[in-house]
């Protein structure tokens, strides 16, 4: 049954509040449900916090179409981007019941509490001694929890085997992003910082790369245990939206346009206007007087993040060979200015 | 970032940044750190100073300066200038011998070092058989005499370093022809000092260390005469004529010494101790100068009672009844007299005294009653007080100039008017463009104004703001006050005095209007003083107002230093920067930033709880903004510099510790013991390094978050007149921006200038933008229609600039440690960016608008940001468009302090301190440069008269 009401577009108020409403509208007071939205892209989003509350409400364009389900008969699988992908998934699944023998379902809790807080990128572009993690720092309240340090590694050069001097993990914080993650391990040698080579530069200068990326930290470290790498099965599998940039030679530095690109957008300032609420700060239309020297700078900037975001994001998921992506838990009730305006709520 | 600029620049484009940009460091300004060395050519009436670091710098009349580095790095322990010729020689700690010489080289002198050597002995032999402890380079500019710790004397040929064995002068030689019962072969260990005769060059006189002083004929190659002191010899030093000689000594007492020609063993005219009958310390060296009138100088270094005294660092002057000690607060290096150099003047008439202390040069007129100091100008004690803070000003009105060097003239009446007598060499370079004005905040409060338009730094003039507080320190309290009958009769001279009062009366931020003559200083306990220029001495009351900038916010307790207490009542000003208005930030931290408006007559400031705006004009406070994150407790309990103050204080206390061990170190001739104690010293300083070194270093990554320390710490202030609420009005706007990355901007309604006294400013907030990378905002600019930045307060009045564009859109540059970035106007939409540490890992330390010229046409300049990064490199990015336009390596990145003490021009010069007393200048534009360059000409030599003292005028450095 369809119901259809008004909100306050600029003051969404509490997630609370709004599953009260719902509730009411609905007349269902005791009944629990799950809530969950369109957005732009037609996929079915949760709804379930604050964050995502507001989130939904500041698409709504102007409507807001929202999908409620009694929580016991929810379908989970329906989730996410790409839906439809997924759907097809979910589909060959049942098709193919050897898979499910493989990796049986385990529903542990609902996938919309999660969030992804790192992943193994690239790995189609990369040695198999590297490793190329994502450390997602938005949105949780845990420490990143690494120390680095300074330490000496082998490397083969012109000359012979050579030491030369490298940055390692010196210590993971019990409880940390790096450490809860499994992905990073002391000793780690540290090769590049969102895509900058660390080679000849100093442990002062790491930390100060790191934190300013900290954000969304990626780190491409060779491990210290080889055992775990990532086998290739083959070239052609996992080609997700890094395969783009597989033209390249595969140890060539720098190529991580688009993951900077990624980052620019969840950073977005704020600015508060006459005490009012906070609100993200929008990126300036190039005016045509900018355009003549600076429109490379910025063109290239658009041309990263308008080519190839959307696909580098959440394609990762099915692309089993390349990806591995872990979930964790948010702390519920806790939200600061800073989530307003990221992206990505699984 | 690198593949943005790699391909396709345009060529053009690169034309003019070499046009633009240049890199130099051109010149040292100050005091030499750790001076070790001084010498004086009366010839060329050029003085050298040699550095513990092996720098050796020559200086004359003003701008006439050179500089020189010895590769090796080590300390300089003396320097001869060779007679009559443009070379000196230096000696250092490695026992080795270095010749520099003065060329001339496309239009312009140079220093350069042209041979090196180090005396060798026999295979076999010990160290000390070739350790030099005397040099005197001979007036026949041939040779030089080299006596060692064995007691050879040397003779090296000029210039090759040739040495002459068959002239070696032997003890065994010099013994010969003394009787044995007074003298055996220790007598000749260690030869102290050589001194040719005045008259005649083929004698010199050999002092040995144990007290055996010979005079050597050349010619003959035997010891004519001989003197035996019973106390261990110091120095030497001949009367213009050569019949008499001077000799002082370790028990602090000097001899007269005649010379005649039927008396081959002396005996002493005169034997005093100038300070006893109480055992006294040592004389280091003694010049005995005639005069006309008959009574003669004798001045001398040390000598105190030892047990009184024995602290004091001092040089006497006597002559007849008049007798002072001139006390200096720092170590005395070395000293000379400026006499008549004329070799056929029959008397010496000294001029002036030359001291070399460990820490400032003091200048003595010898001529003028009461012996004042003369007014350097150079080598400026720049840390006189410690240096907390500078700011530079550039182009100064002429009017504004006039008065603070009338300010200053004031100030310095106790100063001789004789002309500076260092005066060699002549100093070529074109005018300095423009007046420019280095001004230094100190740790004892005062403000010290410098003119640094050209090579020569310049005190012009001192301001003090300690009267308007009320201190331990009683003001009247003068170290000279010294009754009459006091002995020793000493006099403090010099300038230097590193210890302070109150260290909350420092000086944290300056802020000149060169147009207004408003100043704005602001301190570390909080306090903000408005200043304004006045001719006259006059006595007012300076008003007083308090900014409360936790306002409403409760619970918190200042545990930091208290705010400092008022002068009750009118306080008396001398002529100069007169203060009028006071206030002070509750809790009183440390003022971190500081901004004037001359037009507005309004000054902001901030600490690390908030910020506040007054106006100076009605006295009012207008509001005050706690930026202040409540979990903030650090920030809350006390200011940053206890825990720091306690960490310096031991850091000092080791430096300290370290420095006496460096001191001992360089005493020489101590024996076996002192060797092995500098070997011991030398190895536990090794070990300690090496234990550094194995500590392993880690660094924690952490994002920043908005509860970290700190956050509310306000980095810059700026006032404009833009675009902040519509498009269509301007106004009065003031911003600000903290160290958690918030930039606030308040919009300000100033009463027009009719009603100024009438109706009350008015603030209101009408932004608040938050970097989300929250690092710490350290400028704020907003750009006009044309993108030029807006002009400072009162330039347009002055039609030193063009109005800002007021038609077009105006942006904001916000540039944080980490980022650049430019956003519009009024709406705030974020337009471009430039992001520094997540590509190079490294961060904004200082960043200024700099005018850069271009050097091939006058009609073309163009606005850049000059950007001095953590790493002491400097960027030099283009505006508007925030494109990386060059990179200079400037300061080592190990250099904390030198990298925290650079300011910028904005002209694209800029200034850093090298050591607690040297600023080194540098430039990054090719059309303003101030280096030194001069031409020391050889003057015209009276023909072959070689009866020049200037051989003898250098000294040995004595520990």
């Amino acid at each position: 049954e369809f119901r259809r009401f008004s909100l306050e577009r600029s003051k969404p108020g509490k997630f609370e509040e709004f599953y009260g409403l719902l509730q009411h509208v609905h007349k269902i007071p005791n009944v629990d449900v799950l809530v969950g939205y369109t957005d732009v892209h037609g996929d079915l989003l949760p709804i379930n916090n604050d964050d995502n509350y507001h989130k939904a409400v500041s698409t709504a364009n102007p409507l807001l179409r929202i999908f409620i389900q009694r929580k016991e008969d929810a379908d989970y699988s329906a989730f996410g981007t790409d839906t439809v992908t997924r759907k097809k998934n979910v589909l060959s699944n049942v098709l193919r019941p050897d898979n499910h023998k493989k990796k049986p379902h385990i529903v542990i809790s609902m996938p919309q509490d999660f969030r992804p807080v790192s992943s193994i990128i690239d790995v189609d572009i990369l040695p198999e001694t590297h490793r190329r993690v994502r450390l997602y720092k938005y949105g949780t309240d845990k420490p990143l929890g690494f120390y680095i340090r300074d330490g000496s590694s082998v490397r083969v050069t012109p000359h012979g085997l050579e030491k030369v001097p490298g940055i390692f993990i010196s210590r993971l914080v019990p409880g940390g992003l790096a450490q809860s993650t499994g992905l990073l391990a002391v000793n780690d040698e540290v090769l590049e910082v969102n895509g900058i080579e660390v080679s000849g530069k100093s442990l002062d200068q790491v930390t100060d790369m790191m934190i300013a990326n900290s954000r969304n930290l990626i780190i491409t470290v060779r491990p210290a245990n080889q055992r775990n790498n990532v086998v290739r099965n083959s070239r052609t599998s996992g080609s997700s939206g890094q395969s783009t940039e597989s033209s390249l030679p595969s140890s060539a530095p720098n190529v991580l346009g688009n993951l900077q690109g990624e980052e620019e957008s969840d950073e977005e300032d704020i600015v508060i206007e006459d005490s009012g609420e906070p609100q993200q700060i929008p990126k300036a239309a190039p005016t045509s007087e900018s355009v003549e020297s600076l429109s490379q700078i910025e063109l290239l900037h658009e041309s990263t993040q308008n080519g190839f975001l959307p696909s580098s994001e959440m394609n990762l998921n099915h692309s089993a060979g390349s990806i591995s992506m872990e979930y964790e838990a948010p702390e519920p009730g806790r939200k600061s200015l800073e989530e307003d305006g990221t992206i990505i709520t699984l | 970032m690198r593949r943005f600029l790699r391909p396709g620049h345009d060529p053009v484009r690169e034309r003019l940044k070499r046009d633009l940009f240049q890199f130099n460091k051109t010149v040292e300004h100050g005091f030499p750190h750790q001076p070790s060395a001084l010498g004086y050519s009366p010839f060329l009436r050029l003085m050298a100073i040699g550095t513990r670091s092996g720098a050796i710098k020559l200086y004359g009349a003003p701008g006439v300066e050179f500089m020189g580095l010895h590769e090796e790095n080590n300390t300089v322990m003396q320097i001869h200038f060779i007679p009559d010729q443009c070379q000196l020689v230096t000696l250092l700690d490695d026992n080795s011998l270095h010749l520099w010489s003065l060329k001339q080289h496309g239009g312009a002198s140079e220093l350069r070092e042209e041979h090196r050597f180090t005396l060798k002995g026999p295979p076999g032999s010990p160290p000390s058989a070739t350790q030099v402890t005397a040099v005197l380079p001979h007036s026949s500019r041939e040779v030089l005499y080299l006596g060692t710790e064995s007691g050879n004397i040397f003779v090296v040929e000029l210039p090759s370093f040739r040495v002459l064995e068959d002239r070696t002068i032997t003890p065994e030689a010099v013994l010969q022809r003394i009787p044995e019962d007074n003298c055996n072969r220790r007598s000749c260990e260690l030869v102290e000092v050589l001194r040719e005769h005045p008259k005649n060059p083929d004698q010199i006189l050999i002092g040995y260390s144990r007290g055996l002083i010979v005079l050597w004929d050349l010619q003959s190659n035997k010891a004519t005469h001989h003197f035996l002191g019973s106390q261990q010899l110091e120095n030497l030093y001949w009367q213009r004529d050569g019949s008499k000689f001077i000799s002082c000594h370790y028990d602090g007492s000097y001899t007269q010494w005649p010379v005649s020609s039927d008396n081959r063993q002396s005996e002493p005219l005169e034997n005093t101790v100038p300070y006893g009958p109480f055992p006294c310390k040592a004389i280091s060296k003694i010049y005995w100068q005639t005069t006309k009138n008959g009574l003669p100088y004798i001045i001398f270094q040390g000598g105190m009672p030892r047990a009184s005294y024995g602290d004091r660092h001092s040089i006497s002057v006597i002559h007849g009844s008049q007798q002072t000690a001139f006390d200096f607060t720092s170590r005395v290096i070395d000293f000379f007299i400026i006499f008549s150099s004329d070799p056929a003047a029959e008397f010496d008439d000294p001029s002036a005294l030359v001291v070399l202390a460990e820490e400032e040069l003091v200048v003595i007129d010898l001529k003028s009653a009461g012996w004042p100091a003369v007014h350097p100008p150079y080598l400026a004690s720049l840390h006189c007080s410690a240096i907390t803070c500078s700011h530079h000003v550039s182009n100064i009105p002429l009017k504004l100039w006039e008065r603070i060097i009338s300010a200053g003239s004031k100030q310095n009446i106790h100063y001789s008017s004789m002309p500076w007598p260092i005066d060699g060499g002549t100093n070529i370079a074109p005018d300095p463009p423009q007046r420019d004005l280095l001004l230094t905040g100190h740790e004892d409060g005062t403000v010290r104004f410098w003119d640094a338009s050209g090579v020569c730094l310049h005190l012009l003039y001192k301001l003090s703001t300690v009267k308007v507080f009320l201190t331990d320190a009683d003001p009247n309290d003068n170290m000279n006050t010294l009754g009459e009958d006091e002995w020793p009769p000493l006099r403090k001279v010099g300038t230097f005095d590193p210890y302070s009062d109150d260290p909350r009366l420092g000086i944290q931020k300056i802020y000149l209007c060169k147009y207004s003559g408003y100043l704005a200083v602001a301190g570390t306990a909080g306090q903000v003083l408005v200043m304004e220029l006045n001719d006259e001495d006059a006595e007012h009351m300076v008003d007083h107002a308090e900014a409360d900038l936790l306002q409403d916010q409760e619970g918190y307790r200042w545990k930091g230093h208290e705010k400092l207490k008022t002068r009750d009542g009118p306080v008396r000003f001398e002529a100069g920067f007169q203060p009028f208005v006071l206030v002070q930030c509750q809790p009183p931290a440390v003022v971190t930033s500081l901004a004037l408006h001359s037009e507005w007559k309004l000054v902001a400031f901030g600490t690390s709880h908030g910020f506040g705006l007054f106006d100076h004009q009605q006295k009012r406070l207008v509001f005050v903004k706690c930026t202040l994150h409540p979990s903030d407790q650090l920030a809350l309990e006390g200011p940053l510099s206890r825990v720091k103050s306690l960490k310096k204080s031991l850091r000092q206390s080791f430096r300290r510790i370290r420095r006496s061990r460096v001191s001992s170190r360089k005493r020489r001739g101590g024996g076996g013991n002192a060797s092995e104690v500098q070997e011991a010293n030398a190895k536990f300083d090794q070990d300690a390094l090496q234990e550094m070194e194995l500590a392993p270093v880690q660094r924690k990554i952490e994002a920043r978050s908005a509860e970290d320390s700190f956050t509310g710490f306000v980095r810059t202030l700026y006032f404009a007149d833009t675009f902040l609420r519509d498009s269509s009005r301007h106004c009065p706007s003031l911003w600000a921006g903290t160290n958690g990355g918030t930039v606030y901007a308040f919009c300000l309604r100033v009463p027009p200038a009719e009603r100024r006294m009438d109706e009350p400013v008015r603030a209101e907030q009408a932004k608040e933008i938050q970097l989300m990378h929250r690092a710490p905002v350290v400028g704020i600019l907003v750009l006009d229609g044309r993108s030029t930045p807006l002009p400072e307060p009162l330039e347009v009045a002055h039609d030193l600039s063009k109005s800002p564009d007021m038609q077009g859109s105006h942006q904001l540059l916000v540039v944080s440690e980490e980022q650049f970035k430019v956003f519009t106007l009024p709406k705030v939409s974020s337009k471009l960016k430039l992001k520094l540490t997540a590509l190079e890992g490294c961060r904004v330390r200082k960043v200024t608008v700099a005018n850069f010229g271009s050097c091939k046409t006058d009609d073309y300049s163009e606005n850049d940001l000059a950007v001095l990064t953590n790493l002491g490199d400097i960027q030099i990015i283009s505006l508007p468009f925030l494109k990386l336009q060059i990179r200079y390596p400037c300061i080592r990145k190990e250099d904390v302090s030198g990298i925290a003490s650079c300011v910028f021009t904005k002209y694209g010069q800029g200034f850093y301190l090298i050591s607690p007393s040297e600023f080194e200048r540098f430039s990054l534009s090719t059309k303003w440069l101030v280096e030194p360059r001069c031409i020391v000409d050889m003057p015209e030599v009276a023909s072959n008269n070689h009866v020049h003292k200037s051989g003898t005028e250098n000294a040995a450095r004595k520990s």
